[in-house]
């Protein structure tokens, strides 16, 4: 489904992936653990097509299509979702309006009439429902005032909402207490299928105790330094990354 | 010397028309009138047009605009358009007691305001000037600056007619009443309407008022309306302002606040080539309050000048201007805000600001508050920015799937939304959301007629805003 070749990115001049290979498989859980600093939040950047980072070598191919040459909406369209380790406040749009929009330019992609209202609003109540999110989100700005929690739940609403195969989850557990953390664990594994796959971006084990992964990968100063069963977390909560930073 | 350099001398034919007329005015007009019209026409011969070398003009240069044959239309000239053609698509749901005027004069539609046996009076101020003069000698051109401002002297001059509206005290009056400012004209037109609006104690009015193009020939409106509230008087006032591109209108609002009243005011400039708003508030009784607020939306080659004054002159005054504005291609615009706080004028609120989006590097503004403060016992503050659409925004939306231009629509119609969000009638607020919308997709022009009868509205669901069609 993804595959990652030697990717080498650079941000003014500085060299922050150092060649990542990584392939994930339809139905496959991957974690990505690693320091802070070390470019996790670029690696997921890239493959949604954030364009302030400079690509220098390497190619990310998502279901046989070049990711790299295409602009950040089609990515999406494509099935990237990229669920935000600081998502955006964006006053005056209500998240049915953004929800919507986006939904029915994914349809546009796909060369399919917009959804009828009355079957788009049914959707967003059934998936708040399967996430037990019970706060009135329609008429709210997307972002705008919630706190930590609220905007975690939101990306996964977004999540639920656009059924993308490939979920990138950037720390979507930092900062969460342990009923959000809940939450969040629950809906993504309602939302697992055969045919999807997520890439779970994290600090910290706890969240693979809810969402286990099948591979999880250490990366490290720009590099996977290391990849293993889900065992690896377990051995990296015990020892710390200082263990990875003398091995590497 | 006028300072504009015109091949047609449109001051000094306008100080021949001063001659022409002033005889036949002073059969009708009272001698205090007369006595203003030759005082103002004096001011306007000093001083002449604005030109750039004023402070106050200086990035708002009329002189293009000016160069052009100019006639002066002396009656309403009704007869070249069909009125009811214009007026025939009514909007749905959106009800107003509507007066119109053309090229500056009042259209007898021949409608009748309900509330009319409570006192209420909506007519052309040539009827008012007869039927009221009473209220006339009380308050017409009692607030109006003639000095330093040579617009609202050459209106003070000239001006025939306009709309009048009377409210008694104590009445409140429940249908919106809408004022529409058309323009036709088979040649280049100079039309000066001239507006009175007195609000008796404890009353309360809703206004709109629609400046439209209905054609594409070139206009020089110079308007000026005078609005009074008296003791505890409410007013909800919309001014929208749909003008063709080769237009002019130069707006001045003067309001009159005693104690206790409460105004809003909210100018939406969707479109014109040339548009300078040039709002007066003086906050003159304790505990008055007034919002003053406005939304402009301009490409291509259009300019916007937003000047507002805002003068505390007595003590326990709040006072809140926030303007927003998104411009585009060679767009410019002018943000001049100043405040001033009298000496007496303690605990004073006083808030201000002005927030731009410039979409393109070739777009302008220039924005600049004014804190003039004589008391010590105030609270202020102003606030400016400039900025372009935020990037980390721009991702966010597009990560799912937004298109780049969508993406940038709906977040030009979110800042704006903020402004029209505050507009306090359900029915105009869907009105303008929807023109707002319209204007952001490049749809809207002035042969959407008044911009509140335009055609018919985007089929609304459970959605404040049909994002598929953008
Ligand atoms: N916009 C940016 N401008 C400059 N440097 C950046 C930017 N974003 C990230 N970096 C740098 O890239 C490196 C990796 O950052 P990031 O991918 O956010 O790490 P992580 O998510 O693993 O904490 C850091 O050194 C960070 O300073
Ligand atoms: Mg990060």
């Amino acid at each position: 489904m993804l595959s990652i070749k030697n990717l080498r990115v650079s941000i003014e001049g500085k060299e922050i992936l150092k060649g990542i290979n990584l392939e994930v498989r339809p139905g496959e859980v991957h974690a990505i653990m690693g320091p802070n600093g070390t470019g996790k939040s670029t690696l997921a950047a890239v493959i949604a097509g954030r364009d302030i980072f400079e690509v220098e070598e390497g190619e990310i191919v998502f279901n046989g299509k070049n990711l790299l040459e295409m602009p950040v909406e089609d990515r999406a369209s494509e099935g990237i979702f990229l669920s935000f380790q600081y998502p955006v406040e964006i006053p005056g749009v209500s998240i049915t309006n953004f929800m919507r929009t986006a939904v029915n330019e994914q349809r546009k992609y796909h060369g399919l009439d917009p959804m009828p209202a009355n079957e788009f609003l049914a959707k967003m109540e059934e998936k708040k429902r399967m996430l037990d999110i019970h706060a009135k989100l329609a008429n709210r700005s997307v972002n705008e005032g919630f706190s930590g929690g609220e905007k975690k739940k939101n990306e996964i609403f977004q999540l639920a909402m656009l059924e993308p195969t490939l979920a990138i989850l950037d720390e979507t557990d930092s900062g969460l207490d342990i009923d959000a953390l809940k939450v969040v664990a629950n809906g993504v594994n309602k939302l697992r299928r055969p045919d999807n796959a997520f890439l779970v971006i994290t600090h910290y084990q706890r969240l693979l105790e809810y969402i286990v992964p099948d591979i999880v990968h250490v990366l490290f100063d720009g590099r996977i330094v290391r990849s293993g069963g889900k065992e690896l977390a377990m051995e990296l909560e015990e020892k710390g990354y200082e263990w990875i930073r003398s091995e590497a | 010397m006028d300072g504009t350099n015109t091949n047609y001398n449109t001051r000094e034919a306008l100080l021949k028309l001063f001659d022409e007329r002033i005889a036949t005015y002073a059969l009708s007009d009272s001698p205090e009138v007369i006595t203003g019209r030759r005082e103002a026409i004096a001011e306007f011969a000093r001083a002449g047009f604005p030109h750039t070398k004023l402070e106050k003009w200086r990035n708002t240069d009329l002189g293009r605009v000016l160069n052009n044959g100019f006639t002066f239309p002396l009656a309403p000239l009704a007869a070249d358009v069909d009125l009811e053609e214009i007026f025939r698509c009514e909007v749905p749901g959106f009800d107003t007691y509507m007066v119109a005027q053309l090229n500056g004069w009042f259209i007898e539609r021949g409608n009748k305001l309900a509330q009319a046996s409570q006192g209420v009076v909506v007519c052309s101020m040539e009827e008012a000037f007869e039927k009221h003069a009473d209220l006339i000698a009380v308050h017409y051109g009692k607030y109006t600056r003639v000095n330093n401002n040579s617009l609202s002297a050459l209106n003070t001059a000239l001006a025939r007619d306009g709309v009048f509206i009377y409210v008694p005290d104590n009445v409140e009056v429940n249908e919106i009443v809408q004022i529409v400012n058309l323009v036709q004209s088979a040649y280049p037109v100079f039309v000066q309407p001239r507006n009175l609006v007195i609000l008796g104690k404890n009353s309360s009015l809703r206004l709109v008022h629609c400046d439209d193009s209905v054609d594409d020939q070139v206009g020089f409106i110079n308007s000026v309306s005078e609005v009074v509230l008296s003791e505890n008087a409410r007013l909800d006032h919309y001014k929208l302002q749909n003008k063709n591109d080769r237009s002019a209108l130069i707006n001045n609002v003067f309001f009159h606040l005693e104690a206790g009243a409460n105004l809003s005011t909210n100018a939406i400039s969707l479109n014109g080539g040339l548009i300078r708003n040039e709002v007066y508030v003086r906050l003159n009784g304790r505990g008055s309050h007034a919002d003053i607020l406005g939304v402009y939306l301009m490409d291509r080659d259009q300019h916007i000048d937003n000047q507002v004054f805002v003068d505390h002159a007595v003590p326990d005054c709040t006072s809140n201007e926030l303007f927003k504005g998104i411009l585009d291609d060679q767009a410019s615009g002018v943000f001049n805000g100043h405040i001033l706080v009298r000496k007496d004028a303690q605990r004073t609120n006083a808030y201000q600001n002005n927030k731009n989006i410039l979409i393109s590097d070739k777009a302008v503004i220039d924005s600049k508050p004014f804190l003039e403060i004589y008391a010590d016992d105030v609270k202020c503050s102003h606030g400016a920015t400039v900025g372009q659409l935020d990037s980390e925004a721009m991702f966010y939306l597009r990560s799912r799937g937004i298109n780049a231009d969508n993406a940038r629509m709906l977040l030009m119609y979110a800042f704006a939304a903020e402004i029209v969000n505050k507009i306090s009638i359900p029915k105009l607020k869907l009105r303008i959301d929807d023109l707002v919308k319209k204007r952001l997709r490049g749809e809207l022009s002035i042969c959407d007629q008044c911009v509140l009868h335009c055609n018919s509205r985007e089929q609304k669901v459970s959605f404040e805003i049909d994002m598929s069609k953008i």
